[in-house]
C-alpha cells in the first residue's frame, strides 16, 4: 500500500513539474516568484497573525468592536491583508454560543490571518460531518460543550472567510497581549478547540 | 504610525511564541508546495479569477467523493492539481497533449539526474 502511494506521489510530482516547466518556458510564471510564494506561506504567514488579532481584541474593547463591525479594516490595521478578493467575518464565542468554521465544498480558509489550512480541515470527513453532527465532532476533537450551548457552523465561500474570536480564558487577567497571543491556537480560531488557561 | 507593529510586540521565536502551524507541516511533499505556488503565481499574473479555479476545485473534489474512495486515498493537492490542469487547458495555456508529452520527456531522464 505504501509502495503504491509512493508511486502515485512520484507520478503526480512529475505532472506538477511538467506544468511548471511548460509555463516557465512560455514566460507566464517564473521559478523565483513561485519560490517566494512557497516560502511566504511556509514561513511568514500563519496562526501567529490571527493570535495577535485575538489578543488585541481581548485587551482593547474599542478594537474588539472594530474587529466585529469592520473586520477587514481592523485586520488591515494590524498589518495583515487579504490575499484573495474575499471578505472577512469575525464571529465571537460567548458563554452560550460556540462558533466553528468549515468549507463544505472545498477548503476556503482565511489565509492572511491563519496561513494555510491543516490537513484535517480539508478532509472529506470533517467537511461533511461538522455540519451534520457538530456536537459529536467537536467532542471527538476535545471540545465537550454542554447541551445548552448553541453551536453555529459557518460555511466559508469564495466571498466570505471566517475567523472565530475565542473566549478569553479564566486566570489570564494579568497577562500581556504577547503572553495572551501565545495561548491562542490555530484550532481555537477555527472553533475546534478552546483557548487553555495559562499554566502556573 | 505610532503603535509598533504586532510582529515587533510578539515574541516570534522565543519560548512565548505561539506555534505557527501547531507542529504540522504546511505541505506534505515538495510537489504540493510547487502546485500551490504555481497556481498563486498564475493568479497574481492575472491569468484567472480566483473563483474560476475554485469552481473547478469544487468539481474535482465533488467528483472524487462520489467515486466512493476510502479516506486513506484522499489527497487534497491531487484534486488541486487536477483542477489546475483543467484550468490551463481551458485557458489554452497548456493542453493535455503538451502536458503528457512533457511528462514523458521528464520520465526519460536518467534516474540519477540532478535537480
Amino acid at each position: 500500500m505504501s509502495h503504491d502511494h509512493d508511486h502515485e506521489d512520484a507520478d503526480i510530482a512529475l505532472r506538477v513539474e511538467a506544468i511548471e516547466s511548460l509555463l516557465t518556458e512560455k514566460g507566464i510564471i517564473d521559478t523565483a516568484t513561485v519560490d517566494e510564494i512557497v516560502r511566504y506561506y511556509e514561513q511568514d504567514v500563519g496562526p501567529l497573525n490571527g493570535a495577535s488579532i485575538v489578543a488585541r481584541a481581548w485587551t482593547d474593547p474599542a478594537y474588539r468592536t472594530r474587529l466585529l463591525n469592520s473586520p477587514d479594516l481592523a485586520i488591515a490595521e494590524m498589518g495583515y491583508g487579504g490575499t484573495e478578493a474575499s471578505r472577512m467575518v469575525v464571529v465571537a464565542n460567548e458563554p452560550k454560543v460556540h462558533n466553528v468554521v468549515v468549507c463544505t465544498l472545498c477548503s476556503c480558509y482565511p489565509w492572511a490571518v491563519l496561513g494555510l489550512p491543516p490537513t484535517w480541515y480539508k478532509s472529506p470527513a470533517y467537511r461533511s460531518r461538522i455540519v451534520r453532527e457538530p456536537r459529536a465532532v467537536l467532542r471527538e476533537m476535545g471540545v465537550d460543550l454542554p447541551e445548552d450551548v448553541e453551536i453555529r457552523v459557518w460555511d466559508s465561500s469564495a466571498e466570505v472567510r471566517y475567523l472565530v474570536l475565542p473566549e478569553r480564558p479564566a486566570g489570564s487577567e494579568a497577562l500581556s497581549p504577547a503572553e495572551l497571543a501565545a495561548l491562542v491556537t490555530r484550532d481555537a480560531m477555527i472553533g475546534t478547540a478552546k483557548v487553555p488557561g495559562p499554566t502556573k | 504610525m505610532a503603535a509598533s507593529s504586532p510582529k515587533e510586540v510578539l515574541d516570534v521565536d522565543g519560548p512565548a511564541a505561539p506555534p505557527r502551524r501547531n507542529g504540522e507541516l504546511v505541505f506534505a511533499a515538495p510537489w504540493e508546495s510547487r502546485v500551490f505556488g504555481v497556481t498563486i503565481s498564475l493568479h497574481r499574473a492575472g491569468v484567472f479569477e480566483w473563483d474560476e479555479f475554485r469552481q473547478l476545485l469544487i468539481q474535482e473534489i465533488g467528483a472524487w467523493e462520489k467515486q466512493g474512495h476510502g479516506e486513506e486515498e484522499w489527497s487534497y493537492y491531487e484534486r488541486w492539481q487536477a483542477a489546475l490542469e483543467r484550468l490551463l487547458a481551458a485557458k489554452g495555456l497548456c493542453s493535455v497533449d503538451d502536458l503528457e508529452q512533457r511528462v514523458d520527456q521528464l520520465e526519460q531522464r536518467p534516474p540519477d539526474h540532478d535537480h
